[in-house]
């Protein structure tokens, strides 16, 4: 295996170095170093973990099909959304969005690899540990934590030893995200090509560094709170608990000062992959790349200061909600500056629909009207309306599903040449998004309906009134969970190379480094640093 | 994208009408059929709850504006910038003037909501001065309401039959939204509700007064309304308190202030027929009889119908050696509560319902004790 050092005492060009090669079988992905292996690993991992949380969800939606208890029990079908949650999050939104990194970042830099090579590894190898730990909780006394994703004591004191589980689970997916994030901040910062200063930088690796220093900020504080979620559970300690003269509020505002800033880590890369792909097939270079990237550090910085919009229920003084509800609204300035600026890259290019172009559009239209929604919750006494109800669930699935989930959809399109050297395949590509892009809406749009007439979110059961548009939402959620079969089709004939050869560079607007190297990208690239302009 | 609200006056007239069967109007004749496509906030009947929702449709119809000329440009470059029209790209690529008004427009655009919403707020927090103090209290699973100048109180459990919720009988009017002893106060009076919980979180929520409160262990904190029309307004908990968080619904019945004063003096009764006698003795079959209603209430959620619990997470009482074994010991259990566990104190019940539930368990399923426990020995335990 490489390593970095030893690559610079002994620079090769050629592709296939036996001294630099990889062990064979199973042993290649379990001892691997290579950034673009473990790119692999965290991107398969996270597709696995998408179609586990989606199995989930469907389950959800099949209880919801119509009013009555039919499918699971209520104690059960909490265990879903809480597992839905926990698992798309920190089982396949992180982790895609580090494993677009790990491909991505060292080849548009022009580094030979990431940074540390082997935590890099072990960031990755912590992860399915911590998916078993929480698949295990559904078969321990009192089955999987129920409290929601959310994790509010006191319920989850009163909670079994699934708790427990999740709550180690957390503490070491959030070591392995900490580890992921310190290896993006050292590789943009040091090992960028000579010339590639960082208002170089293509839009992704910006994103992504400061995501990365948000996932430092906040992973440690969310330890911090299931920490003392454990130690209130076990060794008598009384953080959440008023007989003590703890508070049980105290967990929503450590809870969420990690939580809000932890939704832009999980929009943020999919900002940067947009912007990648927008400028490609509008064929015009990104509008503003500047104020693109004051905007992004500005949502970052904001992020820090509004946690408490999610709680605005919890009976806060008046000067409490005056001021998250003002800064919450701030929040619309940056984002609008990238929305605007999406839509000037677009203007007056020469576009062309391909699927990544098509996500990319879709994740622009979806996500705005997800901040639409946003500002809407933004405003206190109507949140106090639509707060636990299914407006935020429909609120959060626009900017997570048709926001983070369509981005890389749009980033796997356009790099699955790259990374494997076979064209996807384009008709595919095209039904899974009109797929996606249809169920979506009928699965969610009619959400916001039920959340404004009244019914709140995380129930089993409902009253009649709701009945219609919960039937809707179901048959939209089957639709949505079947069209992602198309993504799973499209992958394995890329990789099994069934397709047309690409090229080094499919896309005729493509003008980051990754398209100067062949496809598919040999096992090391840039081991000598690409000269930039 | 929020709810199609209409703008016309009648049309939002005939809307209302619709939502008459959400919002719950005691009333009113099934509007299931119709109320099923219900899509804006339910009928506001306290002066805070409309500000709240003109304030939503406000705010709809700005986004609406922006999303039209927003998406009206992106389309437009959709259709007219595409290669296969032959559209050749520009290569623009900065505009500092665009740049700073689309920064500065967004701006003014939220001061102009965030003024309508400051001043709603402000209403909103000031509960000062109210005709009538209530203390609501979230239980898993249901709501205890006291009347803090009246020295009543009650409790207040979904009235849904088991039967319908799994499918066995058809579903009523109000499924899920029933209840046995409904809130109760007199219209146009400003109610100040205390809000606090005896377990877990739990959220005492009214859609059609806008009053949603976080129910929170060991603290209280206070909402108020005031009610303009009489009728029944139906809501949930909103706040997941574990496995029934579906089934514990808020019922509000707003009465005349005739009306109230004499459900008021029926109430105050009642309190005094119980006061009378506590050291009475009941028969065997009386305290069967209401303790199967009693378990029904508050015990079966976890312990079933069946009395075998649900392994794993709550104990059988079916053959459990506490039920069959000495009165004292099941008493001082139900008392206390088991701490570390779900099992909570029922303390709060009355006398008389704990030795019925008690006698009912001991007697009921295989466990045959043919022992009764009466209420002063429970009064005994107490002290």
């Amino acid at each position: 295996m490489s390593t970095i050092p030893h690559d610079h005492v002994a620079p090769h060009e050629h592709d296939q170095d036996h001294a630099h090669g990889y062990a064979g079988g199973i042993m290649r992905w379990i001892t691997t170093t290579n950034h673009k292996d473990i790119g692999t690993l965290y991107l398969l991992f996270s597709l696995l973990m998408f179609f586990v949380g989606g199995c989930m969800a469907l389950t959800i939606r099949a209880e919801l099909f119509q009013p009555g208890l039919q499918v699971v029990h209520p104690e059960f079908f909490n265990s879903m959304t809480t597992l839905h949650g926990l698992i798309m999050i920190f089982g396949a939104i992180m982790p895609a969005a580090v494993g677009f990194a790990n491909w991505q970042i060292p080849m548009m830099i022009g580094a030979p690899d990431m940074a540390f090579a082997r935590m890099n590894n072990w960031s990755f190898w912590l992860l399915p540990p911590a998916v078993i730990m929480l698949m295990v909780s559904f078969f321990v006394p009192g089955g999987a934590a129920a409290g929601g994703w959310t994790l509010y004591p006191p319920l989850s004191v009163q909670a079994g030893m699934g708790m427990d589980l999740t709550i180690f689970a957390i503490h070491i997916m959030g070591a392995s995200s900490i580890m992921g994030s310190i290896n993006i901040v050292t590789t943009i910062l040091n090992l960028r090509a000579p010339g590639m200063t960082l208002m170089k930088m293509p839009m992704f690796c910006w994103t992504w560094l400061i995501t990365a220093y948000l996932l430092i900020a906040v992973m440690p504080v969310l330890a911090g709170a299931v920490t003392m979620l454990l130690t209130d559970r076990h060794f008598g300690t009384s953080f959440f608990n008023a007989a003590g003269g703890g508070d049980p509020v105290l967990f929503q505002h450590v809870f969420w000062f990690f939580g809000h800033p932890e939704v832009y880590i999980l929009i943020l890369p999919a900002f940067g992959i947009v912007s990648q792909v927008l400028p490609t097939f509008s064929r015009k270079p990104l509008f503003g790349y500047a104020s693109m990237v004051y905007a992004t550090a500005g949502i970052a910085i904001l992020s820090f200061l509004v946690w408490a919009h999610h709680m605005f229920t919890v009976g806060m003084p008046t000067a409490g909600l005056l001021f998250f509800m003002y800064v919450t609204m701030l929040i619309a300035v940056p984002t609008g500056v990238k929305v605007f600026n999406w839509l000037a890259t677009m203007w007056k290019g020469a576009m062309t629909f391909e699927a990544p172009m098509l996500f990319a559009v879709g994740f622009l239209f979806l996500f705005t009207m997800g901040g639409f929604t946003g500002l809407v919750l933004a405003i206190t006494p109507v949140d106090i309306q639509l707060h636990d109800t299914y407006y935020v669930v429909a609120h959060f699935h626009y900017v997570m599903v048709a926001g983070s989930l369509f981005a890389f959809f749009a980033g796997a399109y356009y790099w699955l040449p790259k990374w494997t050297g076979t064209m996807y395949d384009e008709t595919i590509g095209k039904w899974h998004f009109w797929g996606s892009m249809i169920f979506f809406n009928v699965t969610f749009f009619p959400m916001h309906f039920l959340g404004l007439a009244g019914m709140p979110r995380r129930i089993p059961d409902y009253a009649q009134q709701f009945a219609d548009w919960n039937l809707i939402a179901s048959i939209g959620a089957f639709g949505f969970g079947f069209s992602q079969l198309l993504l799973v089709y499209a992958v394995i004939k890329c990789i099994r190379g069934d397709g047309e050869k690409a090229s080094a560079k499919p896309w005729e607007g493509g003008d980051t480094l990754e398209w100067t190297l062949p496809s598919p990208a040999p096992y090391h690239t840039f081991e000598t640093p690409p000269a930039v302009r | 994208m929020a709810g199609i609200s209409t703008g016309s006056g009648a049309a939002r007239r005939r809307l209302k009408m619709l939502s008459a069967g959400l919002a719950g109007c005691a009333f009113a004749q099934s509007h299931v059929a119709l109320a099923a496509f219900e899509w804006n906030l339910q009928t506001p009947v306290t002066p805070i709850a409309q500000q709240m929702f003109d304030l939503h449709s406000y705010i709809f119809w700005i986004c609406v504006a922006i999303f039209i000329l927003v998406f009206g440009v992106m389309f437009y470059s959709i259709f007219k910038h595409r290669k296969s029209v032959g559209h050749r790209a520009a290569q623009f690529h900065e505009n500092t003037f665009v740049e700073i008004v689309w920064t500065v427009i967004p701006f003014f655009i939220l001061l102009f909501m965030a003024y309508p919403a400051t001043k709603t707020i402000l209403g909103m927090k000031d509960a000062t001065a109210p005709d009538l103090t209530i203390k609501v209290t979230g239980y898993q699973w249901k709501w205890g309401y006291d009347y803090l100048q009246e020295g009543i109180g009650f409790y207040s459990s979904l009235a849904t039959p088991l039967a319908q919720i799994e499918n066995r009988e058809p579903k009523g009017e109000n499924y899920l939204l029933e209840v046995d002893n409904p809130l109760v106060v007199p219209v146009d009076s400003k109610v100040r509700v205390l809000i606090t919980a005896s377990d877990v979180l739990h959220a005492w929520w009214v859609p059609a007064f806008g009053v949603k409160q976080d129910a929170i262990p060991g603290f209280v904190r206070d909402s108020w309304f005031k009610a303009e029309q009489v009728g029944t307004y139906r809501g949930s908990c909103a706040e997941l308190c574990g496995k029934e968080h579906g089934f514990m619904p808020v019922v509000v019945e707003v009465k005349s202030k005739d009306d109230y004063a004499r459900w008021l003096a029926e109430q105050k009764q009642k309190v005094a027929v119980v006061a009378e006698d506590p050291n009475k003795v009941m028969a065997h079959a009386d305290l069967v009889g209401k303790g199967e209603s009693v378990f029904a209430q508050n015990c079966m959620a976890c312990h079933q119908a069946t009395g075998k619990g649900v392994a794993g997470a709550f104990p059988p009482l079916d053959g459990s050696q506490i039920v069959n074994g000495p009165k004292v010991a099941q008493i001082a259990l139900l008392l206390n509560g088991k701490p570390g566990t779900a099992m909570a104190s029922f303390k709060q019940l009355s006398d008389t319902d704990l030795a019925a539930v008690i006698t009912y368990t001991r007697n009921a399923w295989s466990n045959k004790t043919g022992d009764a426990v009466q209420p002063a020995e429970v009064r005994t335990a107490r002290q």
